[in-house]
């Protein structure tokens, strides 16, 4: 197959505003009271990598361990085990975040889903260590559910960065 | 003169640096909050900070439930009431013999020269949600040392013990539920007073009965109570039933699975026992041993 890049177009800055809102919506939906239904995608792992691969000047590891760390007290887990699995995620987000965008999206999400199962597959290591239960295969269920959404995702978070369709004829680029 | 890149490139430390920096960070915290429990007041700290967040994100739950409840049609309404009074009269006489009864074993017991039982005090909380850690098996109910919580008190709802509080907070706290790994609860069976202990970790939230000896008097459908010599849950409390009993002749014990009477998805309205307190010791005994029994509780905690 030959690689397609379609003709990117160049994108807005994204504004820091927009970083904080995305970040704090997907802490929020992390936060949700969702019991014990399986498959429940970890939308801030996902958006943290996101911002991870497209603005890595400006999201970094520092902001992945934060988010971890209210995640862990949120959630009531181990202090420092989303912190870790966090920090990790965005330091392998900003290592792929160069060759990322040359693969279409559902190629994008293979990578994700790699990803995420890693973090998933540490966070387990840790819990095993400190003396958890093996939670059961269903476990790993929300990385796929999670990397199944990253098209949409980067469609939804890519919009407010978009210019309008119409070339203007006396722009300098 | 120095060559300096200019600010464009200045990235700052390099990205493994860092990784190197907060995972280091993250796994001082990890073995601080597992082994030494260190880390609670960093944990208090993040928790007051996190709270407004916890709260909204509670807020489509709450609104849910407030439509459901004013569109809950007043048929439906007048007939839980109904059930209710029928219940509340069903037992009205228990409870008004109880209190004869109560002051007739307050008797005896101060004939038999026994220690007296004090009431124990309760707050009514509410369950605010269900923690997402797949790890362990945890609510956070929404009172917390602001009402006077404090970690180990016993929490029940209307049918059965769910647990213990583990982790207070100024707002909320944590309760573990029976059904986690780490806790563990002592038992009597109600219909011969046998005495047992049984443990969380079963699979499909279920309680394991350990130790009991395979020819031991247990029957399927068997109810089990807190036997209340712990000193953390007051005696009598339903706690669970018997489902399965395998005798295995290979196996010097039986292998008991117990399901627990009360459940953490039904309602949302539970009840924080405190801790059973004792009446001081008379002044003659010997002077103060110290006591084994906290650091029992305190591992129980975990």
């Amino acid at each position: 197959m030959e690689l397609q890049h379609q003709t990117q177009r160049i994108l807005l800055p994204a504004k820091g505003s927009f970083i904080l809102l995305t970040l704090a919506l997907a802490l929020l939906f992390n936060l949700l009271p969702w019991r014990n239904l399986v498959g429940v995608p970890d939308l801030t792992a996902a958006v943290l990598a996101f911002w991870c691969i497209h603005q890595p000047r400006r999201v970094g590891i520092g902001i992945a361990w934060t988010l971890g760390l209210l995640l862990d007290v949120g959630n009531g887990a181990l202090l420092g085990q989303h912190a870790f699995s966090y920090a990790v995620l965005a330091f392998l987000a900003l290592v792929v975040h160069r060759r990322i965008h040359w693969f279409p999206l559902w190629q994008q999400a293979l990578h994700l889903l790699l990803l995420l199962l890693l973090t998933q597959l540490l966070t387990l290591t840790i819990r095993l260590a400190a003396g958890a239960g093996f939670p059961g295969w269903n476990y790993f269920a929300g990385s796929f559910v999670c990397a199944a959404l990253w098209p949409a995702l980067s469609f939804l978070l890519l919009l407010p960065q978009r210019q309008d369709e119409k070339p203007d004829a006396n722009r300098s680029i | 003169m120095e060559y300096q890149p200019p600010p464009f490139f200045n990235r700052g430390p390099a990205p493994l640096v860092r990784l190197i920096f907060f995972v280091s960070l993250a796994i001082l915290l990890m073995v601080l909050d597992a082994r030494f429990r260190y880390a609670e007041s960093v944990r208090q700290v993040v928790a007051l900070a996190a709270y407004p967040i916890q709260r909204i994100a509670m807020a489509p739950v709450d609104l849910f439930h407030g439509v459901a409840d004013y569109f809950g049609s007043t048929a439906a309404l007048r007939e839980e009431n109904d059930a209710l009074r029928t219940r509340q009269l069903r037992a009205a006489p228990d409870l008004l013999r109880l209190e004869a009864l109560k002051e007739e074993n307050v008797q005896l017991r101060r004939l038999l020269d026994a220690q007296e039982r004090l009431p124990s005090k309760s707050v009514f909380a509410e369950i605010l949600y269900a923690g997402r850690d797949p790890f362990s098996r945890r609510v956070v109910i929404d009172k917390g040392s602001q009402s006077g919580i404090l970690p180990g008190q016993p929490v029940i709802d209307d049918v059965g013990v769910i647990g213990q509080v583990t982790r207070v907070y100024l707002l909320m706290s944590e309760v573990t539920l029976l059904s986690d790994k780490n806790q563990a609860i002592p038992l009597q069976v109600q219909r011969n007073g046998l005495r047992a202990v049984a443990y969380g970790g079963a699979e499909g939230g279920m309680l394991d009965l350990r130790f009991m000896a395979a020819n031991a008097d247990i029957r399927n459908g068997d109810i089990l109570v807190t036997s209340g010599i712990d000193g953390t849950y007051p005696p009598g409390l339903p706690v669970a039933t018997v489902s399965r009993i395998e005798r295995d002749a290979a196996d010097a014990f039986a292998k008991i699975t117990l399901a627990p009477t009360a459940g953490t998805d039904r309602y949302r309205q539970v009840l924080v026992l405190s801790a059973e307190a004792k009446p001081a010791p008379p002044v003659e005994a010997e002077p103060p041993v110290p006591k084994p029994s906290r650091s029992k509780r305190s591992r129980k905690r975990e």
